[in-house]
């Protein structure tokens, strides 16, 4: 055994304990952690697959922004996961069987895989001697520059539909003015009185 | 070559600016007070991007062969831009009274129109997912736009997990292919899945049909569909069964004929169970209704049922009907949904259809278009134009030998006519009640007579719209 299979299995396994134990530990926060840990090591492996821009996306984006921010919803929200959990175990049985059932026969589709005669040629090629990040940039701004340019639209909407779903305009606060701090004028924002001794104002 | 491109996506890019525009304005000038204006301008630059639309011709590929500009597209943007040009119009005022228009939902519409503009012209996997998307998450937002009301924040968290999980199961579905043919163009897919189609790719096969059963609302993927049109505020509803419909089946149409043309056996007995299915649920289930919302959703199930029949027929003549079927149902929808909007009692809109009550007796001209609204919708009258759209698709059913698709399509239309005439009898031979006030704005009357109008006058020769649905379909099955 080769050390690029070994570490090949050592990074498999720990990516599908990962995904097992996100889905069965109980405290969530344990889960965001597998989860963590099954991103870690399948960026690992993309690393033996020679991919190793998507690495570091998925560590960056994914274990750096995205885990962390479902670290912080979950610890912040307090929601009552043991509720919830008696909630489905109702439906376990029907959803087990429908699981098993869809495993069964995807095992059954997946046990015949074979790539199409074609396929060989359809699949895209390698940019030549390009390195991987300069070969992403000149797929993602050439070939599918319209799929770029629609995702920034979806998540123009997705910003519109955050501002929509929960600004609201509060009359009963008072706001900051900035001009009418700026062209505040010393002399007037203060007045000198001469307090004779022995007598009031 | 960049140009060229972008020439041959320039209405979706002028709607997208457009809306990028109207959005900057919204914001900087008095926020919501200019919402009724961007409602009237969103509706002109949509009814306009649609006559420019119309003028077009030819098939133009685009970005490698991954976007088609065809008269197959041509047609279904058409009626996308315009129905939601009329439904904008007709539910501005209705949302301004109720206090809930907010600039944002012109905006938000045309962005869905945008992300629908792209589904009908996808050719590959890729566009068509972003396409349905920016679609999907509009219509997510828009629906829970009622954000004080329990139902319609309901409505649109309902509409949002359901949407993500058929998203997921159309995106596993699209991984498949991917994975067995090695492309996702349409043009690969077809050469790749050759008249023999591997189990692998099937599965591929099944797991699309099953994410667009949910976009189209078809059963057994219908669950979010009664909740969703009721929570949501009715403009919305209105908008969801209209447009929507459209460009889901479209996009549907395309994958199948362009992706899985060869295959048409694999996936003709998938569509033709799910036709049965919608076809059944939405009549039988629709019995128990008496929220007029919720009945309009099974009503949709319904007809979801029938369109998909003609698209299970697999053939040129079936996509045709499918097309036909399918304008008619949004010109029928469009009035039916300017009837509710206008439904209201002491300034509280009305949805329970007990308050039909004698309706004729108090505003005989409403009643009688929504008369013929209901009877076309039934589509078991000859004199009516839903008629035709139901006789289309079953035609195309037995042409193309399915002729126990085509009975059962006549059996569910005779259960379902039941809840359309149920209503017409409330109207004419009901108890006596309080009527409704006398509510809706005059587009909202002009909308209901000229549907009821079009229901009657378009069976002479249904305004010329046959040559060019067959054109459309041509263009697609080839």
């Amino acid at each position: 055994m080769t050390a690029v299979v070994f570490v090949f299995y050592l990074f498999a396994v720990s990516t599908l304990l990962g995904g097992l134990m996100t889905v069965l530990s109980r405290n969530p926060v344990h889960s965001v952690l597998w989860l963590i840990l099954a991103f870690l090591s399948s960026a690992g492996l993309f690393v033996l697959l020679g991919a190793e821009f998507v690495a570091m996306l998925l560590m960056i984006v994914y274990i750096g922004a995205v885990a962390v921010l479902f670290l912080f919803v979950v610890m912040m929200l307090d929601i009552d996961f043991a509720e919830l959990k008696a909630e489905m175990a109702k439906y376990m049985p029907l959803a087990l069987l429908i699981g098993v059932v869809i495993l069964m026969q995807l095992a059954l589709a997946l046990g015949v895989w074979g790539f199409d005669a074609g396929a060989a040629e359809r699949i895209a090629a390698p940019k030549g001697d390009m390195e991987n990040t300069r070969a992403l940039g000149m797929i993602l701004y050439d070939q599918y520059f319209l799929v770029f340019q629609l995702s920034g639209l979806i998540l123009l909407v997705a910003m519109i539909g955050a501002i929509v779903l929960t600004l609201r305009h509060r009359t009963d606060i008072k706001r900051q003015d900035v001009l009418a701090q700026m062209f505040r004028d010393p002399a007037k924002a203060m007045e000198l009185k001469d307090v004779k001794p022995g007598q009031g104002l | 070559m960049i140009a060229q491109d972008l020439q041959v996506i320039l209405p979706e890019i002028a709607l997208a600016v457009y809306a990028i525009v109207a959005l900057l304005a919204g914001v900087y000038t008095g926020k919501d007070k200019s919402a009724a204006m961007i409602v009237w301008i969103t509706a002109a630059v949509m009814a306009v991007i649609g006559l420019w639309i119309a003028t077009g011709s030819g098939t133009n590929a685009a970005f490698g062969g991954s976007f088609v500009d065809d008269s197959f597209a041509r047609f279904c943007k058409v009626i996308i831009l315009f129905s939601g040009a009329v439904v904008l119009v007709m539910t501005q005022d209705y949302m301004a009274r109720r206090g809930i228009l907010r600039f944002e939902y012109p905006v938000l519409v045309a962005l869905a129109t945008v992300g629908m503009m792209f589904m009908v012209s996808a050719e590959d996997l890729l566009v068509l997912y972003m396409g349905l998307e920016l679609q999907s998450l509009s219509l997510y937002v828009v629906t829970s736009l009622r954000r004080d009301s329990v139902k319609s924040t309901e409505a649109g968290l309902k509409y949002f997990i359901l949407g993500a999980l058929s998203s997921g199961m159309l995106l596993y579905g699209a991984s498949l292919t991917y994975g067995y043919t090695g492309t996702i163009l349409f043009s690969g897919i077809i050469e790749a899945a050759g008249d023999d189609v591997s189990i692998g790719l099937l599965f591929g096969l099944v797991f699309l049909i099953a994410g667009f059963a949910f976009k189209v609302s078809a059963a057994p993927f219908h669950m979010w569909t009664p909740d969703v049109y009721e929570g949501a505020p009715t403009p919305v509803t209105a908008f969801l069964s209209t447009a929507p419909k459209m460009a889901a089946l479209a996009l549907m149409a395309r994958v199948l004929h362009e992706g899985f043309g060869g295959v048409i056996s694999d996936w003709q007995q998938i569509l033709a169970f799910l036709s049965v299915l919608s076809m059944f649920v939405g009549a039988i289930a629709a019995i128990g209704q008496t929220n007029i919302k919720r009945l309009m959703a099974y009503s949709s199930i319904s007809h979801m049922g029938f369109a998909l029949m003609g698209l299970a027929a697999g053939t040129t003549f079936g996509v045709e009907a499918m097309l036909i079927y399918m304008v008619i149902y949004i010109t029928m929808n469009v009035g039916m949904f300017a009837f509710i909007l206008s439904m209201e009692k002491d300034g509280v809109p009305v949805t329970d259809i007990g308050a039909l009550h004698m309706y004729s007796k108090h505003e005989p001209l409403r009643a009688l278009a929504l008369l013929v609204l209901l009877f076309s919708l039934a589509g078991v009258a000859a004199p009516m134009l839903g008629f035709f759209g139901k006789f289309y698709v079953l035609r195309a059913a037995v042409e193309a030998g399915m002729t126990w698709l085509a009975v059962a399509g006549v059996i569910a239309a005779v259960i379902g006519a039941f809840y359309y005439i149920r209503i017409v009898y409330y109207m004419y031979f009901g108890q006596d009640r309080e009527p409704l006030d006398a509510g809706g704005g005059p587009i909202l009357w002009v909308v209901l007579m000229g549907s009821a109008l079009i229901m009657i006058v378009g069976v002479i020769n249904m305004f010329g719209m046959e040559p060019v649905a067959a054109a459309a379909a041509a263009a697609l099955v080839n």
